[in-house]
């Protein structure tokens, strides 16, 4: 404080503004960052030019309708599409009730602990394992010790855990977004800590909450690599039910379809990725959808 | 100050019927008190926000809590409905009775408590829902028998509301304006039929207009409740409560009270030098 030098009186403030330097450095970084988008939005028509041109002539009922075959020309996707929504499905159904209740408890009952300060960043931690580990997993627990087979089950189950560290997540950040003036104004009103959550948080959460489930189903939907271990098949000629052996989804009918050497077998391959990336849209608009009609009216 | 008791000057273009002349205070003999507090402290972990308090709240009175900013007024509010136990580190010393009976004593249970004694908050903080479902939310969760619908009118018009959204109670709670929601926010409290409101600043993110509308509600609704409210306005406690309680901070950032006493003498004739500084606004 000593050594500081009061400002002399009368001294002018000295202000060099350089305007056309910072806005200069402005359009640079806009510069940049447009650079950077176009960059990615090229590889990306370039990536679905390639997949259109090669896939959509092979497009039509049959192949939606039919099973796979030795001949390309009669191959069909339809037991790796229902195999695909079939455990998309059942993804959803598992991972919705465990996740969210997981994220209820940590971020509405837990206290601060280290313990639960420990807990939550190996949540974190757990989304960023490779999803072949969970596969190795799955295979020994659900297909082994659980005796459930290469059934699609198991795959649900598998991916299901996979998915798991997301959804709770996102629940956790949506139940977070919610502003705590909305816990007292429920408690105020003589709520227990479970009419809070249930009747006012969740609720107000359930844009988030719903939004990053389906897109977590999304993610699940697009998986290969821990279903081939839990024991996905690659040629299946029936629909797949929950608990019988022998399944296959999308990704994997696309990755063996890819392998083969035959130009037409390239050429279903991409029709079948277009199959899959048409659910996923479909997926990805449902979650606007539904993010859009649930928060209407939310306005903190 | 004689001026903050002259009766209200509407503030142009704005039509209000005028307030009825404020009642004359029994002697405290005669008084009801409705919660009494002794030698009450507020700690946050080490800190401690408020200290020695001991002070009656009577009933169907208006008591205005005033003060400088950060001397415990907020804490000492949320003390009385229990709402500092959601905070871990908070503590309350010494003795606080409601109806007669120990409010942090063993057997009590807070949501039981919160109920009775309701609050209205600084920020409108209606639920994202329809407005016949925001006044609904207390009494469902209360387990009320009756005829909601009538409940819920009943409340609104209590809350000098119906009238504006009598024609739009499936409409959502945020779509109102920062002077509806409050009222709505205060139709949701008198729902549960609570004996004390506690308001916390209630008018500080409120237009002029709406100020004085809460103001007559605040009125009316002492027929049949006891209000507590904290005020950073001087025209406001002078205007609409009973009685007035000044707290002001020492050397410790603990907040103490000055003064209690009628708003009327509070505001003509305090017996503390502290107290006629602050009403006259020459510190805090
Ligand atoms: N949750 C809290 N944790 C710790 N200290 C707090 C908390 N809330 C308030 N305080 C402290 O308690 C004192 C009183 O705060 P408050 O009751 O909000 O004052 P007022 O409402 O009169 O402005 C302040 O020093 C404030 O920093
Ligand atoms: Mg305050």
């Amino acid at each position: 404080m000593s050594t500081a030098s009061p400002p002399a009186v009368g001294a002018r403030p000295r202000f060099e503004p350089q305007i056309a330097r910072r806005k200069l450095a402005g359009t640079s970084f806009l510069g940049a960052c447009m650079a950077a988008i176009g960059l990615l939005l090229l590889a990306l028509v370039l990536l679905l030019y390639d997949v259109i041109t090669k896939g959509l002539p092979y497009i039509d009922l049959d192949f939606i309708t039919g099973t796979p075959s030795r001949r390309p020309e009669q191959a069909g996707i339809l037991p790796a599409l229902v195999g695909s929504i079939e455990i998309g499905l059942m993804v959803g159904a598992i991972s919705f009730p465990l996740g969210v209740a997981a994220a209820i408890y940590l971020e509405e009952y837990a206290a601060n602990t280290l313990f639960n300060r420990i807990l939550r960043t190996n949540i974190s931690n757990l989304a960023g394992v490779p999803s072949i580990v969970y596969g190795i997993f799955g295979l020994a627990l659900f297909a082994r010790a659980l005796q459930l087979g290469r059934s699609p089950i198991a795959a649900a189950l598998t991916l299901a855990l996979l998915i798991m560290p997301v959804v709770i997540i996102a629940t956790m950040e949506a139940l977070r977004s919610v502003p705590d003036s909305q816990r007292e104004g429920a408690y105020a009103l003589g709520a227990t800590r479970w009419q809070m959550v249930r009747r006012s948080i969740l609720p107000a959460a359930a844009p988030g909450i719903m939004t990053g489930i389906i897109l977590a189903m999304a993610r699940a939907i697009g998986e290969a690599a821990p279903i081939i271990v839990v024991g996905a098949a690659s040629f299946v000629t029936f629909l797949p039910t929950p608990f019988q052996e022998g399944f296959t989804v999308l990704p994997i009918q696309v990755y063996q379809w890819a392998s083969r050497p035959q130009d037409a077998f390239h050429g279903i391959a991409a029709a079948a990725i277009l199959v899959l990336l048409v659910l996923m849209l479909l997926l990805n608009g449902l979650a606007i959808i539904v993010r859009a009609r649930l928060s209407r009216h939310l306005q903190w | 100050m004689p001026s903050l008791l002259a009766p209200r000057q509407p503030a142009i273009g704005v039509t209000i019927a005028p307030l009825p002349p404020i009642t004359p205070t029994l002697p405290v003999a005669e008084r009801e008190t409705v919660l009494r507090m002794h030698g009450v402290s507020c700690w946050y972990g080490s800190f401690r926000a408020v200290k020695d308090v001991s002070i009656d709240i009577g009933a169907r009175e208006v008591t205005a809590l005033i003060g400088p900013s950060g001397c415990g007024k907020t804490t000492l509010l949320r003390t009385l409905n229990r709402m500092n136990d959601l905070i871990p580190s908070y503590r309350t010393d010494g003795h606080i009775q409601f109806g007669g009976q120990d409010l942090y004593g063993p057997g009590v249970d807070p949501v039981a408590v919160r109920r009775r004694i309701g609050m209205v908050f600084q920020k409108p903080n209606p639920f994202p829902k329809s407005i016949y479902d925001n006044v609904a939310f207390g009494p469902r969760i209360n387990g009320f028998k009756g005829n909601l619908d009538e409940l819920v009118e009943q409340s609104l018009r209590r809350a000098a509301l119906w009238n504006e959204v009598k024609d739009k109670l499936k409409q959502h709670g945020m779509a109102l304006s920062g002077g509806q929601q409050q009222r709505l926010c205060i139709a949701r409290t008198i729902a549960v039929e609570p004996e004390v409101i506690l308001m916390d600043e209630p008018c500080s993110a409120l237009d002029p207009r709406s100020t004085l509308q809460i103001e007559e509600l605040m009125a009316e609704l002492k027929r049949d409740y006891t209000i507590v409210i904290v005020t950073h306005n001087m025209q406001q406690a002078a205007r609409a409560s009973d009685r007035t309680v000044f707290l002001t901070m020492g050397e410790d950032r603990a907040g103490y009270v000055v003064e209690v006493d009628d708003t009327v003498k509070i505001f003509t004739n305090p017996r503390e030098r502290l107290t006629e500084d602050y009403i006259s606004g020459r510190f805090g």
